[in-house]
């Protein structure tokens, strides 16, 4: 729908605009000034045109081989909770009750991991994995298994993880509950007439109908996980060593840890590009199944 | 196939119903029997998509049983019941093409492959769509996605009725036609007792041998369309069939004659059990109400004509009453003034709303 | 509620035209609009009657062509800036608000004095029948007394247009009916320009007034609805207003001979007599078939019957002569097994003749109903 024209709308955003302009244009100019300069943010600078960069991209140099193993490191993540998430949201999301008072309990219990500020997520986990004094830590070193995220890069692995589905699988269980709730009773009713199995109710009702909200579920997942920070940084702080030091982490102890301005400039450029570049890849999808379906249900 | 029996069935939406007016389905005690096409004709509310879940199983009756041939299937599931039902809006699988969707129940009774493709053509080619079994079925019109709905239906060889919900609502007009004989066409060549719910009189009539008609969760009339027609058995039949409706005005009668205020209109039956203390009624349909030149019926005022193309209506007043009348073709010019002459063979008589049977048809 | 004699509003669409991604949804429409009077817009789905309303109403802006109100250009006026008032097919009203602040909330924003909102409400509430349901809830009415709040709440801002979208179509037939006899009474009182969009044949004659037949995006004809109905120009617009389906069948004449697709010849009479040599599109409406015969020179077709379906007083017969498919309306009960054969009777001066560009070459014009 194309909606009438009016220009007095603009008046309303300039405010935004201002803000935006002051607390992100500005300091963004400033990231791709420094990026294309040598400087320790000493007022001394040197040019350096696309050195950064060219370092950046070289595994073989320094500035490259950290950046490419930080990289990794993310796209491991995100493929892992992905992976994880996706599947057990879409689970939970089946397994919640349609209609009665129960609904909104679990609506309520899905809603509250979402609702804590992510450092007291951190900190939380940071106290309950704790082999000491840790719930969650003791337990399992009381089991036999020799479980410790401060020294072992696997259990630091294991417990990222463990605290990112317990924090975020609510939020792709409540989309995928949102898309169910719209598939219309008929359906359900034609499939039960039928004679089709639950497996295959799943396959060819509720999953093709749950496609536009899986997408963004996953687009916004995506995001967020390679954009993390404060979790793991309460939790391990990047470590052991380098083991959990995500580009978001790296990127700070190069900026804040080094005051190497220049090359952090650099690096999160391109961090921002590679995110820019997958939203649009994913827009471009979703634009595309979403004229598929208002095709399809007109 | 199946004889459909309704064992004095009530239904009620409420867990603890006191009065009659809290069912939706008030006792209901009726056979379908095998192979005919019905329906079930009723304004919004009435009761009628209730009876038609019960029937296919989606909801169990608070009262009473249904039966299929003499099997008891009340507690049985909507699966086990071996009916087909075709919704409101087209329900296609959108993730297959049309051929896997009407292959798709046959596959979940894991018949053979071969007897499934055999099958799909042939249901196929009754339908007329197998020049499109190869496409996706989402991309489809609505008229093809409800043939998609009733073609998983009828491809099951042992399917026992097929329920239609108002199908046609969606449906473009034009194309309204089309699927409206092809359904009849269907049942003549299938052997299926086919039950169909709409609101709207035209499709009830073409399509059933029977009708239904059901008002506030009761059935009201059940019988042939010419019958419904041509003797209501209550004034709410004579209203809601017939576009326009049926005229009833109150009357008051005494031998062989009722008298609207006070214009003397003959009958041809006497009704000597009328008794005292009901509402007396007159119901004619405009058909059988026809506009004359002045002088050579009752008198009548025309308020208004309408000109439908084939036909001309009129809306007169007679007495102060006001009343729906047809013109014939011969009379050219219609004025203000106007007479009105009732066909004594389609006058009845209706007491508290009910029929009543005269005497002395001569 | 009558809309003040002195503001008589003329609405002018002038070779409008609007194309949305490559599909054009509205090609080169011209039509001139009056006071006081009921348009009906009459085509199948998607023939572009809602997007003709929302282009008359602002909502959207044409591609090419402008819209003009009373002589000035307001193509690029925004709807708020109109005098519109629009009621849909999906009954839409305010659910927590009752009947009467439903009909009166136009006049809130509006900023009218409340004696003022009150008398119109009331009126707006007298002309469609709902003073007794002033204090319900929408969702506590039936579908017609719900259709009937939207329909007052469009009728009480005193716009200049009014435009209603299928109204009726998701009501009861009944209900539909009972409605659509109060429409015209309703249209009268207010002497705003009401358009509105069917898509059945049947609803326009009813309604009366003036009809534009629409046909992928086109407007083949426009005027009183009668003469549109008994003076189809071409072949598009018979088939737009018939219901049943026009019956067509071809027709080549050579002197005194027209061969009929149906087999057989027939001698050149009636409206064929005066046309030239060629080939026709012959349409002749379902009532005007009989399987009785009739006086005079009829064509005669043997045929097949396909199936016959009742509807208490008439029966719709479905034909089959040849390759054609035909449906007649008959009078009366005929209970006819499939299969059967019969003889079916047209009456040759009660039929339309299409040239091969679709256009009206003949007709005996008022009988051809």
């Amino acid at each position: 729908m194309i909606k009438p024209l009016d220009n007095r709308a603009w008046l309303l955003v300039l405010p935004v605009f201002a803000v935006v302009a002051f607390s992100a244009a500005l300091p963004v100019m400033t990231v791709v000034n420094y990026s294309v300069q040598d400087t320790f943010g000493n007022n001394q600078f040197f040019w350096n045109g696309v050195g950064w960069f060219q370092d950046l991209l070289d595994p073989s140099k320094e500035l490259g081989g950290r950046f490419f193993d930080s990289l990794w490191r993310n796209l491991l993540f995100s493929a892992i909770i992905l992976a994880i998430e996706v599947p057990l949201g879409i689970v939970v999301a089946l397994s919640m009750p349609r209609e009665g008072w129960t609904v909104a309990l679990c609506l309520v219990l899905m809603a509250l991991p979402l609702l804590i500020p992510w450092n007291v997520v951190g900190t939380i986990w940071q106290v309950f994995a704790r082999g000491d004094i840790g719930l969650l830590g003791w337990s399992i070193n009381r089991l036999g298994i020799d479980y410790n995220y401060v020294s072992s890069p696997l259990a630091a692995w294991t417990t990222i993880v463990v605290m990112d589905v317990w924090h975020w699988t609510s939020l792709v269980a409540l989309l995928c509950y949102a898309g169910l709730k719209s598939i219309p009773d008929a359906y359900y009713q034609a499939a039960r007439i039928d004679g089709a199995s639950r497996w295959a109710v799943f396959r060819t009702i509720q999953l093709p109908k749950m496609r536009r909200v899986l997408l963004i579920a996953v687009l916004l997942r995506f995001m967020d996980s390679f954009m993390i920070y404060t979790e793991p940084f309460v939790l391990t702080g990047g470590g052991p060593g380098n083991a959990t030091t995500f580009l978001s982490i790296d990127l700070v102890k190069l900026a804040l840890g080094q005051f190497d301005l220049g090359k952090a400039g650099a690096m999160s450029l391109v961090y921002n590009l590679i995110i820019l570049a997958v939203c649009w890849v994913f827009y471009t999808v979703m634009t595309n199944v979403d004229a598929d379906s208002t095709r399809a249900e007109a | 196939m199946a004889r459909i029996t309704l064992d004095r069935l009530a239904h009620s939406y409420l867990p603890d119903p006191r009065g009659p007016e809290e069912y939706a389905v008030k006792e209901v005690h009726h056979v379908w029997d095998q192979g005919g096409a019905y329906a079930l004709l009723g304004p919004s509310g009435c009761g009628k998509t209730t009876l038609l879940n019960i029937i296919s199983g989606l909801v169990r009756p608070t009262r009473g049983r249904i039966l299929f041939d003499d099997r008891d299937v009340t507690d049985l599931s909507t699966e086990a019941r071996n009916i087909a039902q075709v919704f409101q809006f087209p329900v296609v699988y959108d993730t297959m093409t049309v051929r896997e969707n009407l292959a798709f129940p046959l596959k979940n009774r894991r018949v053979p492959r071969e007897a499934v493709a055999k099958r799909v053509d042939e249901i196929a080619r009754l339908l007329d769509l197998t020049r499109v079994l190869e496409r996706k079925a989402r991309n489809l019109s609505a008229d093809l996605k409800q043939k998609i709905s009733l073609g998983r239906g009828l491809v099951r060889p042992d399917v026992a009725a097929i329920l239609f919900d108002e199908p046609l609502t969606v449906i473009d007009p034009h194309l309204k036609w089309q699927l409206r004989s092809t359904l009849k066409e269907l049942h003549r060549a299938l052997d299926l007792t086919m039950i169909y719910v709409t609101h709207d009189q035209t499709e009830a009539l073409t399509f059933a041998d029977k009708v239904v008609v059901m008002h506030d969760g009761a059935v009201v009339q059940t019988g042939t369309p010419e019958e419904l027609f041509a003797r209501p058995a209550h004034t709410f039949v004579g209203h809601f069939i017939g576009s326009p409706g049926m005229n009833v005005l109150p009357c008051r009668v005494e031998g062989r004659t009722a008298f609207v205020r006070e214009q003397a209109i003959a009958l041809d039956q006497t009704y000597p059990m009328l008794g005292d203390g009901k509402r007396i009624e007159l119901g004619i349909r405009p058909e059988f109400a026809e506009l004359g030149p002045p002088g050579t019926g009752f008198p009548v005022r025309v308020r208004r004509v309408d000109d439908l193309g084939r036909a001309r209506i009129a809306r007169v007043d007679m007495g102060g009453y006001q009343l729906t009348a047809s013109i014939p073709e011969s009379l050219t010019e219609v004025g203000g003034d106007a007479s009105l002459r009732l066909d004594a063979r389609h006058v009845h008589i209706y007491a508290d709303g009910h029929l009543v049977t005269g005497q002395g048809r001569p | 509620m009558r809309v003040r004699e002195e503001h008589r509003v003329t609405l002018v669409l002038d070779q409008v035209r609007k194309d949305v991604g490559a599909e054009t949804h509205i090609r080169d429409v011209s039509l001139t609009l009056e006071s006081g009077t009921l348009n009906v817009l009459l085509g199948a789905t998607l023939s572009g009657k809602t997007s003709l309303m929302r282009l008359m109403a602002g909502l959207d802006a044409p591609t090419k062509g402008r819209i003009l109100v009373n002589g000035s250009d307001v193509t690029g006026r925004a709807v708020q800036r109109r005098s519109v008032a629009m009621v849909y097919q999906q009954i839409i009203n305010y659910p927590s608000l009752s009947v009467y602040e439903n009909i009166a909330s136009p006049l809130r924003v509006a900023g009218l004095p409340r004696a003022e909102i009150e008398s119109r409400v009331r009126d707006a509430a007298k002309l469609l029948k709902l003073e007794p349901y002033l204090d319900r809830r929408p969702l506590n009415l039936s579908g017609g007394q719900q259709q009937r709040t939207a329909l007052a709440r469009a009728l009480v801002k005193q716009a200049d247009l009014v435009l209603l979208d299928e109204p009726l179509a998701n009501l009861d037939y009944k209900l539909r009916e009972e409605l659509r006899e109060e429409l015209p009474r309703v249209f009268a009182a207010s002497g705003a320009i009401f358009v509105y969009a069917t898509t059945e044949p049947q609803e326009a004659l009813l309604l009366g007034g003036r009809t534009a037949t629409l046909f992928e995006g086109r407007v083949t004809q426009f005027g009183p609805t009668p003469m549109v109905y008994r003076e189809p120009q071409d072949l598009t617009t018979a088939r737009v207003f018939s219901d049943p389906p026009l019956n067509i069948l071809k027709a080549r004449k050579g002197g005194h001979d027209i061969a009929l697709s149906t087999g057989g010849d027939i001698r050149a009479a009636g409206v064929f007599a005066a046309v030239p040599d060629g080939t026709y599109s012959v349409g002749f409406r379902a009532h005007h078939l009989s399987l009785d015969p009739i006086p005079g020179q009829a064509i005669t077709l043997s045929a097949h019957v396909s199936v016959a379906e009742i509807t208490g007083s008439e029966s719709f017969v479905h034909l089959d002569v040849g390759q054609h498919r035909f449906v007649a309306l008959v009078p009366g009960v005929r209970r006819l097994e499939p299969g059967s054969g019969v003889v079916a009777y047209l009456d040759p001066s009660r039929v339309f003749l299409f040239d091969e560009a679709g256009r009206l070459a003949a007709s005996a014009l008022a009988k051809a109903a």
